[in-house]
Parts: structure tokens; sequence; C-alpha cells
């Protein structure tokens, strides 16, 4: 595949758009997607600059195989410097919109300045289109779309786009596409709403044309019949990443109530499972773009306000972000994550918010005062939800609050008690999962060291679960890895090794799911290398991956730096984690809290594998060793 | 025999890898706007259908072309354009009752399902079995059994005390 996809760059203070191709030296230290997002950010983003403001940038970066072969290469990455941490703003969406923008030759797109009045963005076959929006501004995420495709007499345009929420410049908004996929986390829609920027429209008749046609059809096979062999992916097919909560359930491996418990204490968990939703809600299960796993569920919802609407994608994460605050079951879950997508909010960073403000209120810290007259209890989740949601999305009242993120939220009501910053539960910033971290050193240490705060999705080991034989594991990792989950050696190299693969993935473009992030036997190195060479004709070892994945997390590292001065002090994960053990689940859970000794140490060998200092800032000697030390080099 | 394309369009997920091994396989490019086999989507719905040539017996497409470039394969039982005599006229676009044809703009030539010499790409790559090469008789059994059990079953029913 000549890679032919541009750089776009789009003034929207100014109305001028440039078009700049991608030299082959540049690709070869950040390959595409999330490497050369981060090196845009880098380069165009105005030193600390504000977020909610036209010095920040808002960089749309499909894979460099995204469109290709490669199995599952639907990914485009979304990012800037975030409003809800003051960091790199970095979140990563499924779907069919990368592939288009593709597919209308354009790789990387980086809006900068902002509009007076509300514009979209019509991107189609090499032309980039600055068109109003007046008429959109107002309209939720799925009407939005489908206005945009009837105006442009085109079924086929591919729509991301911002809700209300993000037009509200609330800050935990998300920009999001088609029926389910989001880029959620780190307020990539209030960056977008900023920009008076609602949507950019793709639409691509170009094409890609992969180096080796037929060895790429072949490979892809090969790929795929080799995926499809996995226990995983036949759970996924069925379940969803949904095939994990039963597990995690009944392990005591789920945090409910903001983490005081990890026992479901919301009535009968059976209505939560996913063979409940089957039974009930789901009307079928769908992929995105070239994915033979699919993993998308569908659904209608049966009752309440939104009765009968069509929705998609309840997730594992749907579960353990709207059932830990008490929706315990799948009829009000859903209606909370539908309204959450046609708002445009992300559904991780509020369920944690509302979960560390309902905590704050059980406590008596705030009042009805303080939540606009709402019984924030646990016990009225249910009919506190749409209301929260709908303040959250108008920016009114504790919905301000609460889509303001753990930041705000924290600086927002810390006068009414000097324990707030202890229950709102977040990384960097960014609200953390309804996951058990504390009892696995590799999972906490993941989400306190992301560069984009609190977040599985950048390094979590989940083969730290499988008790897997240590010489696996050593061959694997390049050196002595525990197979204990609930041990600290080796978890630094585990973490890190995850973090610079996962960090290629999101360069290639290509979906987690679909590779080792799930099982060691799906595709890794090896496969990627193939992808590369049959879809683009360039040749890259395992070992130059690797390296490019130590570049772009280092990247990253470098803008946490400069733009929020970020060092050791925020690698931590929050504070319960090292206070308070849990009394149920499987015994090796119980009871246990992280060990600040160990942490540290664990903490200080993470450093010295990055070559950061131990500050967590990385050494000259890194920065020159990954060809870091000229940066901003302003090539593109 | 005759063995056909057939789409369930219920198993189909909606990936779109059809119209990509389509247009790689036989235009060597990946885009689904050069591929024979076309995805109609009602994303509200969550609802897609696959499309393609029907290789009808009495061919709109065939009988219209004014220069007979539109030919049988006998022994795949399907519909070919021979370029050497096809003009371009696009004539059998328009009047394929299913808008099966497709015109490659890149190429400046009308192109159609032609079953890729018996492989078909988009059956081979459909991991789901949404789209099946079969004998269309063998396809309708399962038709025929599902209508037969509901003989057996209501007449069990009306039958019994």
């Amino acid at each position: 595949m000549p890679l032919t996809g541009k750089v776009a760059v789009i003034d929207l203070t100014k109305g001028e758009i440039t078009k700049t191709s991608i030299p082959e030296d540049l690709r070869r230290l950040y390959l595409g997607g999330r490497g050369l997002q981060a090196y845009l950010i880098y380069n165009y983003l105005k030193p600390r600059a504000e977020t909610i403001g036209p010095d920040n940038v808002l960089v749309v970066s499909a894979g460099i195989l995204t469109g290709s072969m490669a199995p599952a290469a639907s990914r485009t990455q979304w990012g800037g410097k975030s409003p809800v941490t003051g960091a790199i703003a970095s979140s990563n969406m499924g779907g069919y919109f990368g592939p288009e923008l593709k597919f209308a030759g354009f790789e990387h797109l980086v809006i900068k300045g902002a509009s007076k009045k509300p514009v979209y963005l019509w991107v189609h076959d090499g032309e980039i289109e600055v068109k109003d929006a007046s008429h959109l501004w107002g309209k939720d995420t799925f009407e939005t779309q489908q206005a945009i495709r009837e105006e442009l007499a085109d079924e086929d345009i591919k729509v991301g786009c911002i809700g209300i929420a993000g037009e509200n410049l609330v800050r935990l908004a998300n920009f999001r596409t088609g029926p389910k996929d989001a880029a959620g986390r780190t307020g990539t829609g209030c960056i977008a709403g900023s920009k008076k920027l609602k949507a950019i429209a793709v639409r691509g008749r170009l094409g890609l044309r992969p180096a080796y046609p037929q060895k790429a059809l072949e490979y892809a096979k090969e790929a795929i019949d080799k995926i499809m062999m996995t226990k995983v992916a036949k759970a996924m097919g069925v379940d969803g990443t949904s095939y994990i909560w039963n597990v995690t359930n009944s392990s005591g491996l789920l945090e409910w109530m903001n983490g005081q418990t990890n026992r479901f204490p919301f009535g009968d968990w059976h209505d939560m499972t996913i063979e409940r939703f089957h039974e009930e809600y789901s009307t079928g299960i769908a992929a995105c773009f070239n994915c033979t796993v699919h993993c998308r569920h569908q659904f209608r919802l049966k009752e309440g306000p939104l009765a009968g609407a069509f929705g998609e994608g309840p997730e594992y994460n749907t579960q353990t972000a709207f059932g830990t605050y008490g929706l315990n079951n799948w009829g009000d879950m859903l209606l909370g994550w539908h309204l959450a997508n046609l708002y445009g909010i992300d559904t991780t960073g509020w369920c944690n918010a509302v979960r560390g403000v309902m905590e704050l209120y059980q406590r008596g810290i705030i009042d009805k005062k303080v939540t606009g007259g709402l019984d924030l209890s646990w016990s009225n989740a249910k009919e506190i939800t749409p209301k929260l949601m709908e303040l959250t999305a108008k920016n009114k009242g504790i919905g301000a609050i609460i889509g303001r993120g753990p930041l705000g939220i924290i600086s927002e009501l810390s006068k009414y008690s000097d324990k707030v910053d202890y229950y709102i539960q977040h990384c960097k910033g960014l609200g953390k999962l309804g996951n058990v971290d504390r009892v696995q050193p590799s999972f906490s240490l993941g989400i306190a060291t992301s560069t984009r705060g609190a977040d599985h999705l950048r390094s979590r080991p989940a083969l730290d679960h499988f008790n897997l034989p240590e010489q696996v594991l050593e061959k694997l990792y390049g050196g002595k890895v525990s197979s204990d989950y609930t041990s600290y050696d080796g978890k630094a190299r585990m973490v890190r090794w995850h973090e610079l693969t996962y960090a290629v993935v999101d360069c290639i473009g290509t979906c987690k799911f679909q590779t080792v992030f799930f099982s060691p036997n799906l595709p890794a190195y090896e496969e990627w290398s193939q992808y590369l060479l049959y879809n683009t004709a360039m040749e890259f070892t395992k070992e130059e991956l690797f390296e490019i994945g130590e570049r772009v997390y280092t990247l990253e590292r470098m803008i946490n730096l400069r733009e929020a001065g970020h060092t050791r002090a925020d690698d931590y994960p929050p504070e319960r984690s090292f206070k308070e053990g849990h009394k149920y689940g499987l015994k090796p859970v119980r009871g246990k809290h992280l060990d600040r000794k160990k942490y540290e140490k664990m903490l200080d060998e993470y450093y010295e594998l990055h070559g950061w200092d131990n500050k967590g800032v990385p050494t000259q000697e890194t920065l020159k060793r990954l060809e870091l030390d000229k940066e901003p080099s302003h090539i593109v | 025999m005759q063995k056909v394309i057939t789409v369930d369009y219920e198993k189909c997920t909606g990936c779109r890898l059809c119209e990509t091994v389509c247009s790689l396989y036989n235009e060597g490019v990946i885009n689904p706007e050069l591929s024979r086999i076309k995805m109609i989507r009602w994303e509200w719905d969550g609802l897609q259908i696959p499309t393609l040539c029907q290789q009808c017996d009495v061919a709109a497409c065939m009988a219209v072309c004014p220069k007979n470039a539109i030919y049988r394969d006998k022994q795949l039982g399907c519909l070919k354009i021979d370029y050497s005599k096809c003009i371009g006229c696009k004539l059998c676009m328009q009047y394929c009752p299913f808008g099966a044809l497709t015109y490659n703009f890149e190429k400046n030539r009308v192109i159609k399902c032609e079953l890729c010499g018996g492989d078909a790409m988009c059956v081979k790559y459909c991991e789901t079995k949404a789209l099946q090469f079969v004998d269309i008789n063998v396809a309708a059994i399962p038709k025929k059994r599902d209508l037969a059990e509901k003989i057996r079953t209501e007449v069990s029913v009306s039958e019994s005390p």
C-alpha cells in the first residue's frame, strides 16, 4: 500500500487548510495512528495552552494499517490536550470512520483554532470543506449523523460528531460515531465543542492499494483463521467483553459503591449477567470494519422514556461503570448507556464521577443543598440517572460539577471537607474503572503510569490472571516475571512491555482485542510485521516495532511533563488502594491492598526499564537514543 | 446443479470484509466502492443486507447489451462481461432490476460478480457464513424442512385430544 494518506491541518480561525504527505523517515519513527498523533500534538499544540480555547488542537489519526487487509484494522485515535486532566488527550475508537477517512485520502486531521459559528468538516476524496452546522447545533449524536447523510444525500457517509455535552463544553464529553463507537475518554468532545466543531463527515472512493495484494489477501485469511481458533474469539463473538463479568464478579474483583466493597450490594446479581441481557434485550451482534470476532451487542430498550430505541454496544465496562453505583439490572444500565451516547458523554468517566459524588453524599460531606435537591443515595440510582445525565449534558447544577471530572470535583467540593480527594478515585485526573486493581500490583501500576490517566487500555496485562508458566512469561517479556497476580516481582517489566506493545497496536490501527491483550495465541509482533510488509512494503523487525512503542510512550510522557508537569508524584494509584483491603472474594483477594514500599520499588524498576530518572523524567540519553531530543522538529 | 451465492442477512455482522476482499481480489484495490458485492445498511436499526448479482436466467443486462458483450459461463453458471466487445454504454447497469452492476471509474469499465472463477472471495472470508456458495436446491432444503416441521407440529397439535 503506497502510503498516500495525508496530514491535513485545518485552521478553523482562519478557515485555511493545508495538506502534506508524511515522509517515510517519520513513518519509521512513529508508524502512524497514536504514534504520529503524539508527534503532531507535540508539534502543533502551543505549549501550556488552555484546554478550552483556540490554542488546543484536536488531532484525528487513523492507524497506518486502518482500512487495510490487516484483520480488524478499524481504529481511529483522537487526541489533543485533555480538558479533563490537563495532560494528553488520547482515545481510540472503532467502527467505520477510520477506514472511510483513509479511503478519502487522509490519515491525520490536525484541527486548530476555533470557529465563530458552528461548523462541520466534509472530508471526501482528497477534499476538505468547512460547512455551516448552525442547524445541527443542539441535535443529539444519532440525529446529527443522519441529518448530515441526508443533507449530503449519501447514506454511506460516516460521521463523527459531538452531542450537546460537547456543545456545552462539558469536560467529560466525547466525540463519537455510529450507534456505539466513541473516542470516549479524556474529553475529546469538549475540545471539539470549544472549536465549535459539531461533526466530521467522511466519504472516500479512493481506496487503498496494498503493496502485495495477493499476499495481503492470503495472509489476512491465515491470520483470521488463527484468531478464530482461540477460545477468546469465540467467547467475544457471543458475549462481547461481558464474558469477563461473571468471573470478576464472583472472584471479588469488582468494586461496588466507589470501592467500598467487592461484593455485589444491590440485590440479585443475576439481573446483571450477560445471560440476562441475551434473554431480555439482545437483538443481535455486529462487527467493526473487517472484524470477524464481532463483539458489538445490539439491543432495543423495552421500557422507560426511550422504549423501542435501538442501541449498540454495552460492554463489560458498561456493567462495571453503571452497575457499580447502583443500577442493578440491564434495563436501567442500558438506559444510562444510551442517554450517554445520545448526549455524547464518556460513560467510564461519568460513572466514576457519579460514584465519587455519591460516596461524598453518603458520608454527609455534601447534602441536598449542593446536589440541587437530588437524593444521591445508592438506593436511588435508578431515579437520579436520567436527571443527572441531563444536568451533566446541559452543564447545570450538580451535573456541571460531575461533568468536570475528578480534578474539577475535587477543586469544587474540597471546601466541604479535606477528605474529598480521598473519595474521588483517579490517576492523573482521569477517573478509574470499577475494577479492583489494588490486589494486583500490575493492574495498579498500569493505571497509575498510564499516560492518559487511570485506564486499562494503556497497559492492562490481562495475561497476569492466566497463571501462565513462568518460562512462557520469561520468553514473552524478556525477563523474569512472577505468574502470581498478587506478586510485585517482575510486574514493572510486564507493565512496560504491555504499554509499549499497546502503543504499537494503536499506531497500526487494529483492535486490541485481536492482539496479545487477551491471549498469547493472538497476533503480536511477528504478525504485525507481516501485515505491514504486505500492505505497505515497509519492513520492521520486532525490535524496531518495540522501539517505536518506546518512542511513542516516552513522547507522550514528555507531552505530560510539558503540559501538566507530571512526574513521579502523578504515578500513584488512588490513596484508597494503599489503605483499604476488601473483605470478600477469592482468598488471594481478601484483605489485600497495596504495599507502599513494594510499590515504590516497582515504580523505580519501571522507570529504569523505560530509561527515565527516578522522578519519572526521561533522561537525555533516552531521548537521544529514541531520537526525541530534537522534538518538536516541525517536519510535518 | 446450479450453485449460487446465498445471503442469510440475519447472520451478517456488517463487517464489510466481503466488500474489501472482493475489490482487492478483482480490482487490485481495497475500496468498497469498487466491490461487486454491496452492503446496504440501516445503521439505526442495526441491520445490513449484502446485495449482489443474482446471475439471472433471463438476464436484463444480457438482453439490453447492444454488443452482446454479456455471456453465460456455462460451467460456473454465471454471467460474464467480454471486455473486447463491451463499449461501456452502461445500459446493463440501468436495466438490471437489482442495480447489481458497478462502474469502475478508475478503469472505466462496468464490473459485475463473476464468482471469482468459482472460489468466491466474499464467501471464503465470510466468517459467520452469512454468504454461502451452494447448490440452490440444497440451499432450499432447510426451508422445505421448516415448512414440513410447521405442518407436522400443527397437525399433531390439532389432532391431539
